[in-house]
């Protein structure tokens, strides 16, 4: 069931506008006179309103590419389009969702969430403010500082504040991995509805299969430091999804072994 | 006191001001038993302050000593403040200068205070100019270390959102760095405090200081020495619970871990 297919074909069969395009990125560190390779000649390819998990072992550079795709830091070599463009810096219509210690601890969940959105007049920045916090569902907590709000609350309002200014991606880096298992849960649940709704484009970084299996269209397995890309799978099971389907268990399985890891503990 | 048992209303008023009479009471018996004619009973302090006040000498000296506090730190602020942000912002500037900020900084402001004569003569602005430097190093230190300790994340998601540099630091690093700038700015208060007394007992010819050396020094009046004192501690405890109420402000006490 699991394929290893090249990102443009894979494209192909979903018939996608390309919306981001990487090539050959290649990320070298260099730190006290000592070289690490990081990101080896990765391409990849995501469709518009893809939904796209980078999966690999912790420290194998999957941030760092998600770093390199948002703009944040320049890769070594090759380069990164979106939308036909040259990405040479951050930009608003892409934002990036960190765990939830990304949020402004000295603002309220409104003035977190409306942070973006100093451009727009007062009373298009509280409609906007409210559709959010509706959206992630924090009603009542408008006036509420985010030490008074659960891990889980201060997560939504990442994604709140990055929603709000309207981007047509996302890039979510590991947002639930400080979350207990059962919020992870649902809060997984929680971004598929708002990406249904909104049809943002999303890469997602993660270490944990499942997560990546539940979520996303496509699964790009990295390998560990210096990061290639060692498959590309494609999740093609309609949401919401049967987690103990065979074909979900099948998939989950494929990348287990991929990554050369055990079924049994 | 845990925070599991919640405290009754009175309690925390009620305790210290218990210890407060104790100290006086022993301070009383103290002077009494020992029979010293030197230093002042409770009740002499009393007296003297009574006269001080009658005397119209006491408010201009307590105006005269937190005129020079308020103007020397006030500078100290609205240099240490930029000074600090500037020095955090920009590391490479931080480089050059920080060496010498760090070696003149464990200077004590008393050692300046022959400086400040030579500079300013003896009277107000000798002793701000002390003040501003007792007050301007831990106001520019606790500034820059803000700045420097402000999460990488938090400029990051201000640089996605597209915020200019200005608006990055107006919007972003100074609310970030702003818990760690207040506990500058109390421990600078506290100091300023300390200094201007010091300063006036040398460089000055009114305020707190010098009324505990003329008192001193022109008829040995110890129970004005006393209540000079007991008056210093006084607004130093209140200027300093002014600034632990804003550590309570609600935009600001994320930064502080015992505040709840």
């Amino acid at each position: 069931m699991t394929s290893v297919t090249a990102p443009a074909s894979a494209l192909a069969t979903r018939a996608l506008k390309t919306k981001l395009r990487a090539d050959g990125i290649k990320m070298v560190f260099e730190r006290d006179g000592v070289s690490t390779d990081v990101l080896d000649d990765i391409s990849l390819e995501v469709g518009d309103g893809e939904f796209v998990c980078l999966l690999g072992p912790s420290g194998c550079g999957k941030s760092t590419m998600l770093n390199v795709i948002a703009g944040f830091i320049s890769p070594t070599k090759g380069q990164v389009r979106i939308d036909g463009e040259r990405v040479t810096g951050p930009d608003r219509r892409r934002v990036f969702v960190f765990q939830e210690r990304g949020v402004f601890p000295w603002l309220t969940v409104e003035g977190n969430i409306g942070f973006g959105l100093f451009d727009l007049s007062e009373a298009e920045r509280r409609q906007r403010i409210a559709h959010y916090v509706e959206l992630v569902g924090l009603q009542g907590f408008e006036q509420a500082y985010p030490r008074e709000l659960s891990g889980g609350m201060k997560q939504r309002v990442e994604v709140a504040r990055a929603l709000a200014v309207n981007p047509d991606m996302l890039f979510l880096d590991e947002p639930f991995g400080a979350l207990d298992s059962i919020t992870r849960l649902i809060m997984r649940g929680e971004l598929l509805r708002i990406w249904e709704a909104e049809r943002k484009t999303i890469v997602f970084v993660t270490h944990d299969i499942d997560e990546a299996v539940q979520l996303s269209d496509r699964v790009i397995v990295m390998t560990a430091r210096p990061a290639k890309i060692q498959r590309i799978v494609d999740i093609d099971i309609p949401h919401p999804r049967d987690i103990s389907s065979p074909k979900y268990l099948s998939l989950r399985d494929g990348i287990f072994d991929a990554i050369g890891l055990a079924h049994k503990v | 006191m845990t925070t599991l048992t919640r405290s009754r209303r009175w309690e925390p008023y009620v305790w210290p001001l218990l210890t407060a009479a104790l100290l006086l009471l022993f301070w009383n018996f103290s002077v009494k038993w020992s029979g010293t004619n030197v230093f002042p009973s409770p009740l002499a302090v009393e007296q003297g302050l009574a006269d001080l006040i009658r005397g119209g000498l006491l408010w201009r000296y307590i105006g005269d000593s937190l005129r020079r506090v308020a103007f020397g730190y006030l500078l100290a602020v609205l240099v240490g403040i930029p000074g600090g942000l500037l020095l955090g912002w920009y590391p490479a500037v931080a480089q050059v200068v920080n060496p010498v900020i760090q070696m003149l900084r464990p200077i004590s402001p008393i050692a300046w205070i022959p400086v400040a004569i030579i500079l300013f003569g003896v009277g107000d602005t000798a002793s701000v100019y002390l003040i501003f430097l007792a007050s301007f190093f831990p106001i520019l230190t606790s500034a820059m270390n803000g700045v420097r300790n402000v999460p990488s994340m938090y400029r990051r998601a201000g640089r996605n959102f597209g915020l200019s540099p200005s608006k990055l630091l107006a919007n972003v690093v100074f609310p970030a760095a702003l818990p760690q700038m207040l506990v500058g700015l109390r421990i600078a208060v506290g100091i300023a405090w300390l200094v201007v007394v010091a300063a006036e007992m040398i460089a000055s010819e009114s305020g707190l200081g010098y009324l505990v050396i003329d008192a001193r020094n022109s008829g040995k009046r110890y129970d004005l020495v006393v209540a000079a004192m007991l008056l210093i501690g006084l607004i130093g405890l209140v200027l300093d619970l002014g600034f632990r109420r804003t550590e309570k402000l609600k935009s600001l006490r994320w930064g502080f871990r015992d505040a709840s």
